[in-house]
């Protein structure tokens, strides 16, 4: 006989309950609340109290030519290290999806950037990245090429920090779609040596059709998270030089904990806020897509 | 498979291109921790030096790293531990009564910007006299890993069979206790992932330990990166700082490197 007291009848909310709570407490109400500041003019060191102004902090932040440079900044980061880190990641993971000696050591090795600390890889890659001492511009000089500002020329900086978030997140792409290669079904395969496919053919019609899920759900869960980069940015650059690498995320950082204006910095934060909802949705659509 | 020269001395080549250029940062930043300012300033830059034990000096003796290590460590076990607490029976519930809708709910705190939580939560900590207190650190950290507790543990509860509940709860146990005594030893493997991945994403948090602590609760994070800021950089301070953050992450990866595997290429893979 199973027993059936209220708690195990009501198990499926009960159980759920806590972690519920702890999310509208700590997301929703946060969230609302930022929604609500949008429509304030609300400075925190103006001592102020808070009054609602209806839309013109929108109105302030839509013509201030900062925010716009950072909106431009945040998909051009994104896109530019996305669509790199989906080509080198797929090349990579088809490279070494065969059996060989050490296949477990250099899938370890692959981890290693995504695990890594970004603050600290910022630091790394701006001792590289250093006009005077960096090893970069040292390689550039022994192959007789024009040296490079890299991070302190407002040309070269958002390049430079795109080559960084390239060497951090394309190993993650490698290993999902080796995940993914690994759980392919060999029928098609068999089929195509039938009928005396070549290898180009091989992979073009059979292999990339069929990882393609995989390949855009990992790339548009990275896209996310590029869309909302800021240890890198803020750790390499502070968003500089002069602003030339502020996306979205670091300069509503800046507004709320440098200049304390809430009412603009939380205009921002929507604008953020419905970027990534909007590619959130488009992941879950995609999965649904393919589960069908 | 038939042994080619030229194929295997390729694919040599080919594994050669790729993991150069992972491993070359991780080689430059242990080399530079164990060089002088002199040897790390040099031109053309030094691959063979002296190793010198100063910079870890520094770092430890007169930094008290041993400081912001144990606050890192307090807040990414304490936070990790509750998100367990609150994530295991969510997980649980979300398989076996295929409740979507409350896990999308869930995983829409891995998705959102952290920085759009972050600016209310400073106001109402600092109101509420929160500021570099353990507990706004804890609970901020648990929005890391509360989701990718579910995010990794609602499909494998669904992968155990029910069976063995069942069969638990006919001898008489309810079901709650059928899910500590026998699904959760069972459950070992997705544990060990969910668990590894929260601690690193927890540990290397930057943004909110930045925003909510202060001296006494200050993270490693932070604490790095403020030893940047200083007037002249001493890059081998700073790198051995960097080694000091980066190496249990780096060696906890390397033991569970099968779950961390599992756990990165959850949602993108089916199974």
């Amino acid at each position: 006989m199973i027993r059936q007291g209220f708690f195990e009848k009501n198990l499926r909310y009960l159980f759920p309950l806590p972690a519920v709570i702890f999310v509208v407490v700590l997301m929703v109400f946060p969230v609302g609340y930022t929604f609500f500041l949008s429509f304030t003019d609300w400075t925190l060191t103006s001592g102020r109290p808070l009054s609602v102004v209806g839309l013109k902090s929108y109105l302030q932040v839509l013509s201030e030519p900062r925010f716009l440079e950072a909106l431009g900044r945040t998909f051009y980061f994104t896109f530019g290290s996305v669509i790199v880190e989906m080509v080198l990641g797929t090349v990579l993971a088809l490279a070494l999806n065969r059996t060989f000696k050490g296949k477990g050591v250099v899938k370890t090795l692959l981890l290693l950037p995504l695990v890594a600390t970004p603050v600290a890889i910022g630091i790394v890659w701006n001792l590289f990245y250093d006009p005077t001492i960096g090893i970069l511009n040292y390689v550039l000089s022994v192959l007789k090429l024009p040296q490079s500002g890299w991070v302190s020329d407002a040309k070269t900086v958002m390049p430079s920090l795109i080559i960084v978030d390239i060497w951090q997140w394309t190993p993650m792409i490698t290993i999902i779609v080796l995940a993914g290669l690994a759980g392919l079904s060999s029928e098609p395969y068999e089929s195509a040596m039938v009928d005396g496919a070549n290898g180009r053919q091989v992979l073009f019609l059979i292999t990339l059709p069929m990882l393609m899920p995989t390949i855009l759900t990992a790339v548009i869960l990275r896209a996310i998270d590029a869309l909302k980069t800021y240890d890198i940015i803020y750790s390499m650059t502070g968003g500089g030089p002069g602003y030339a690498s502020e996306n979205l995320n670091v300069l509503a950082f800046k507004y709320s904990f440098e200049y304390f204006r809430m009412g603009q910095s939380a205009v921002m934060l929507v604008f953020l806020f419905l970027i990534v909802l909007l590619f959130s949705l488009a992941v879950m659509r995609l999965r649904r897509a393919f589960e069908q | 498979m038939k042994k080619n020269p030229v194929h295997s001395i390729l694919f040599l080549l080919t594994l050669a291109l790729i993991i150069i250029p992972i491993l070359f940062p991780f080689i430059w930043m242990l080399m530079s921790s164990f060089k002088t300012q002199v040897d790390i300033i040099s031109w053309p830059p030094k691959f063979v030096f002296t190793p010198v034990m100063q910079n870890y000096e520094r770092v430890f003796i007169e930094q008290d790293f041993l400081h912001y290590m144990k606050n890192s460590l307090i807040v990414s076990v304490v936070s990790v531990f509750f998100s367990l607490v609150l994530g295991l029976p969510a997980a649980y519930s979300i398989a076996r009564y295929k409740q979507k809708k409350l896990s999308i709910f869930i995983l829409i705190a891995r998705l959102m910007p952290g920085i759009s939580f972050l600016m209310p939560w400073y106001i109402v900590f600092s109101r509420l006299r929160l500021m570099d207190s353990y507990i706004a650190l804890i609970l901020s950290h648990m929005l890391i890993a509360l989701p990718l507790v579910v995010w990794v543990m609602s499909p494998y509860f669904d992968s155990v069979p029910r069976e063995l509940e069942e069969a638990a709860m006919v001898d008489g146990l309810t079901q709650q206790s059928a899910f500590v005594k026998i699904l959760l030893p069972l459950s070992g493997p997705g544990i060990v992932t969910a668990t590894t991945l929260s601690f690193i994403f927890s540990w290397n948090n930057f943004m909110f330990s930045q925003v909510l602590s202060q001296q006494k609760t200050r993270t490693l994070p932070i604490a790095v990166y403020n030893f940047l800021s200083y007037v002249e950089v001493d890059w081998g301070a700073v790198m051995a700082a960097a080694v000091t953050i980066m190496a249990p992450a780096i060696i906890l990866t390397m033991f569970f490197q099968k779950y961390v595997v599992k756990g990165l290429t959850m949602g993108a893979v089916k199974g």
